[in-house]
């Protein structure tokens, strides 16, 4: 063995000769491939793991926090839900139709393995510019991909974002969120009793996503990119949706007592984090794998990343019952090892021990590392730059511009790709604010958001963070639910450059604070670093995945305008000078500069008890969040979605009309309701403190501003733009 | 009495629990019944779900008429009993030869997930008898190979005897003659790519679907 094999690994010297002396000798290729994944920044946490420990993770309903496959909240009496997100975007850069597929593989399969049915996925999408040269083929592939994988399993993709930024032109994000209820009982990943049985069951172990974790997700990625596709799995969705079944069924009998999937890592990673948590240790028999193809090195059967495989924990007498379950599902399964008292992951090959490492030190010693952090110096320029405020004289086509931008135009033409109604539990799908789901054999629904605003963050990252959590919450507020929990995707580029780290520091000190003031835990989540190709990092990215709670599904709120004659109101109040970062400034005038709108999470939390209250109350015909493009792109898209149009007959008298009309000041919606709910509705908003502004009302075929007017049809045509100039 | 359905799963189905649910609600029985089974357990009515049977692998319905399941399903058939193949069901029951024609590729050459409004056009099948004269439906599609073939002489025939019973309003997916869904000749056999499960409960958007399958259990129940 070279001496240079562990740099070759994606291990420093330091972490080798650390390697050496935990073991008290060299490893061998196989126990220095098992640390080089187990090690590695995606697997490891370890540049992040220091900052993550200061987020919220406990609050009302939290029955599972961080470190299981999700968390899992309590969202109504007896309904427990598992929530969390997951990126997968350096292989769908590499491989966009299997990268995004085998994403959406991975995160059900952290779901399921809480003894939770998968029931509902999102999906946070970052491209490039809709012109750049490669952004039309990453974004057919990725989408085909989650259509193709998400749809099979019979699990519905209810909704999330699409962007393009040229920040993400060779660093596409594609983050995957999913929500699952616990059917029976909550399982987690334990290995506790020595002399229980390991079993293996799902697809056989191939050569496919070799050193996903370390090769792929855990460095920047170059020109040559396309020689990683080896590296990248193969989805097989039919085996997947056969492998849920069977899991929930194996829980469902209380026949097993721990089960994880194989993701980034592969066996080697669930059989340390199990043996680690519960102080056991696991010997696995690497010719009982069932594998792919012949000849595959040990240190390859171990690190393989084949899709499609879970490890399930169970006593001897019961082992039979295992396979019996896997083979009425067709599923191969086999016993590979037993849970032993070494505190050690062995790996024996022709009954000899091919690998012998102490568990612990796989899942939990990789020395943590403290970042250099730096505040970067273009950062004072940058807000020093014009905010993008400037009037225009033609405000109608900038309405029209801003509903045509890829990032305001309806994303139609990609959900209705993915099947968004299986399991009938979808009451509000996709295109709105949140997905409204109604739980399985209950009322009661959860509201689910994904936000991730790059531009606010590249401004001010902690800004950013808070102003990202806001809005999500915003979102399922506006259906009428309550915002119960917060799992975050975190996407950036190289902590090892200090102005990386820096905005990485603060966008975690931002999520920490907006989480604690709006009373949110933080139940899970990913880190996505080396978001950067040749040298060039993505905008900070933390996506933000709000779920909130709904006693009564019937009484949820969407974005439509509903009746003629409806009142419309704003809640909330109007800075006229929050323009920096937004899509005004953006589409209008290319400007990206200044400081980011201003939040002040106590309007927040009030709006979101206002919001609450009305639904509930049954006051409101339709809600939508102010967010890009402010009030002129919610009113649009409120009266797209009705097919209504309206007339404002009141102006913010004190502003110029383009800042109460595209100004994004947070903490504010839109509402309408029957004239004759206007007076409860006051009532209400004034005990709590949220200004409210009757605006005008809702009917006709005309967006009519006052200032200016926009058909019903030139705007649906505008928003129906396709971002690379598709035909609808 | 009450009518029995069996919802067939092959490996790969996904709209099982949907089909059992709504079904249920109805005041059927249902029993869920993997593909290896040879016998129907003495059901009413045959389901073939939605779903991606065999994972759709080789061609959609290919692998799955070749499922012990499916010998049965066409004894039950040509016996007279209904049945009832929605999505990939129907892509089965063409594959199996119990429905003539094909599916092909969207003319758009992508999944369609989206509500669309149906015509029925024979009210005198097991599965119309609640539609009215001139009756359209709103009912959610949901498939990637929807666009219905056949040769000439079968469309003839097809609507010479009125096999054909719904068609789209407005054609999503380049389905010959705007197709939706077609039954055998004697009319107890009905393939229709929309699932009329999805759309019968007014809070998930239509309640449309109850029309076809309260139909459906009419008919079984007549026939009993």
């Amino acid at each position: 063995m070279t001496e240079t094999l562990h740099r070759d690994l994606g291990l420093t010297d330091g972490e080798h000769e650390l390697i050496v002396s935990i073991l008290g000798r060299l490893p061998n290729i196989t126990e220095l491939a098992m640390f080089s994944v187990m090690w590695s920044e995606h697997c490891s946490y370890k540049s992040s793991r220091a900052l993550l420990s200061t987020l919220p993770t406990e609050g009302e309903g939290v029955l599972v926090g961080p470190g299981e496959g999700a968390g899992v909240i309590e969202v109504a009496p007896g309904a427990a839900v598992a929530w969390k997100i997951e990126s997968h975007n350096h292989p769908s850069f590499v491989e966009p139709h299997n990268g995004a597929a085998t994403g959406v593989g991975g995160i059900v399969r952290d779901i399921t393995s809480m003894g939770a049915r998968p029931i509902a996925l999102l999906d946070s999408l970052r491209f490039g510019s809709a012109g750049g040269t490669r952004t039309a083929y990453l974004a057919s592939g990725v989408v085909g991909g989650i259509s193709s994988y998400g749809n099979a399993i019979g699990v519905p993709t209810v909704g999330g974002e699409c962007i393009f930024e040229p920040s993400y032109e060779n660093n596409p994000l594609v983050n995957v969120a999913c929500l699952g209820m616990v059917e029976t009982e909550i399982m987690r990943g334990r290995a506790d009793n020595p002399g229980d049985l390991v079993i293996l069951y799902g697809s056989a172990t191939g050569r496919d996503g070799i050193g996903g974790a370390s090769v792929l997700a855990s460095a920047e990625l170059g020109p040559d990119s396309s020689d990683k596709r080896p590296s990248v799995q193969v989805g097989d969705p039919l085996t997947e949706k056969l492998v849920i079944e069977a899991s929930l069924e194996l829980v469902a009998k209380s026949i097993i007592s721990g089960l994880q999937d194989l993701g980034a890592g592969g066996i080697c990673c669930p059989a340390s984090e199990m043996a680690a948590k519960s102080g056991t240790g696991i010997r696995i028999d690497l010719e009982a794998i069932h594998l792919r193809e012949a000849d595959m090195a040990p240190f390859e059967i171990m690190i393989s990343e084949s899709q499609e495989r879970m490890l399930a924990v169970v006593s001897a007498e019961r082992a039979p019952e295992v396979l019996e379950v896997c083979r009425t599902w067709e599923l191969e399964a086999r016993v590979v090892g037993e849970v032993t008292d070494s505190g050690l992951v062995e790996v024996v090959v022709s009954g000899e021990i091919a690998a012998s490492v102490p568990a612990a030190a796989l899942a939990s010693e990789v020395p943590l590392l403290k970042r250099e952090t730096g505040r970067p110096e273009w950062l004072d320029d940058l807000r020093a730059a014009p905010n993008g405020d400037d009037p225009h004289s033609d405000l109608g086509a900038c309405l029209l511009a801003l509903l045509a931008s890829p990032g305001e135009a309806s994303a139609r033409w990609i959900w209705e790709q993915y099947d968004h109604m299986i399991l009938l539990g979808t009451v509000v799908g996709p295109g709105g604010d949140a997905a409204v789901i109604r739980l399985p054999g209950s009322a009661a629904a959860v509201a689910l958001s994904l936000d991730g605003p790059g531009r606010l963050c590249h401004l001010d990252p902690y800004e950013g963070a808070r102003l990202a959590v806001a809005e999500a919450a915003r979102n399922v507020a506006c259906t009428g639910a309550r915002p119960a929990a917060v799992t975050n995707c975190l996407n950036f580029g190289n902590p090892e450059r200090p102005e990386v780290m820096w905005s990485f520091q603060e966008v975690v000190r931002g999520i920490a604070d907006s989480c604690r003031a709006l009373g949110l835990p933080v139940t899970g989540g990913n880190v996505s670093f080396y978001n950067e190709t040749s040298g060039r990092a993505i905008h900070p990215t933390p996506v933000i995945g709000m779920l909130g709670a709904l006693e009564d599904a019937g009484a949820a709120v969407g974005v439509a305008f509903r009746a003629e004659g409806d009142v419309i109101v704003l809640l909330g109040t109007t800075h006229p000078d929050d323009f920096g970062g937004g899509d005004y400034a953006a589409v209008v005038h290319g400007a990206l500069g200044g400081t980011v709108p201003h939040l002040y999470l106590e309007h927040e939390q009030a709006l979101h008890r206002l919001l609450a209250q009305a639904a509930a109350d049954l006051l409101l015909s339709s809600a939508h969040d102010l967010s890009g493009g402010g009030l002129a792109v919610a009113l649009a898209e409120s009266a797209l979605a009705g097919g209504l149009g309206f007339r404002l007959t009141e102006a913010e008298a004190d502003m110029e009309t383009h800042r109460w009309l595209f100004s994004e000041s947070p903490s504010r919606a839109l509402v309408s309701l029957p004239p004759e709910n206007l007076d409860r509705l006051r009532t209400v908003a004034a005990a709590l403190g949220v200004p409210i502004t009757t605006l005008g009302e809702v009917g006709a075929d005309t967006l009519d501003f006052g200032a200016f007017e926009v058909s019903l049809t030139q705007a649906a045509a505008a928003h129906a733009s396709h971002p690379f100039g598709v035909a609808p | 009495m009450t009518v029995r359905a069996a919802v067939v799963v092959f490996p790969g189905t996904n709209c099982e629990r949907d089909c059992a649910l709504v079904l249920e609600r109805l005041g059927a029985g249902v029993e869920l019944l993997w593909h290896t089974e040879s016998d129907l357990h003495g059901a009413d009515i045959v389901v073939l779900p939605g779903g991606f049977a065999h994972g759709d692998y080789l061609r959609t319905g290919a692998i799955a008429r070749f499922s012990p399941v499916m010998d049965a399903v066409t004894t039950h058939a040509r016996s007279g009993g209904l049945v009832i193949g929605i999505c990939n069901g129907f892509q089965v029951l063409c594959e199996a030869g119990l429905l003539p024609g094909a599916l092909r590729k969207n003319r758009g050459l992508s999944f369609l997930c989206r509500w669309i409004e149906v015509r029925v056009c024979n009210y005198g099948t097991p599965f119309t008898g609640r539609a009215e004269q001139g009756q359209t439906l709103r009912l959610p599609i949901n498939h990637f190979e929807g666009g219905y073939y056949c040769d000439d002489s079968t469309l003839a025939e097809l609507q010479e005897n009125g096999q054909v019973t719904l068609r789209y309003e407005d054609n999503p997916n380049g389905s010959l003659e705007d197709i939706a869904g077609i039954t055998n000749a004697a009319g107890n056999v009905l393939g229709l790519m929309p699932h009329p499960e999805r759309a019968c409960e007014a809070l998930l958007g239509s309640e449309d679907g109850v029309v076809l399958l309260a139909s459906m259990i009419d008919s079984a129940l007549q026939a009993a």
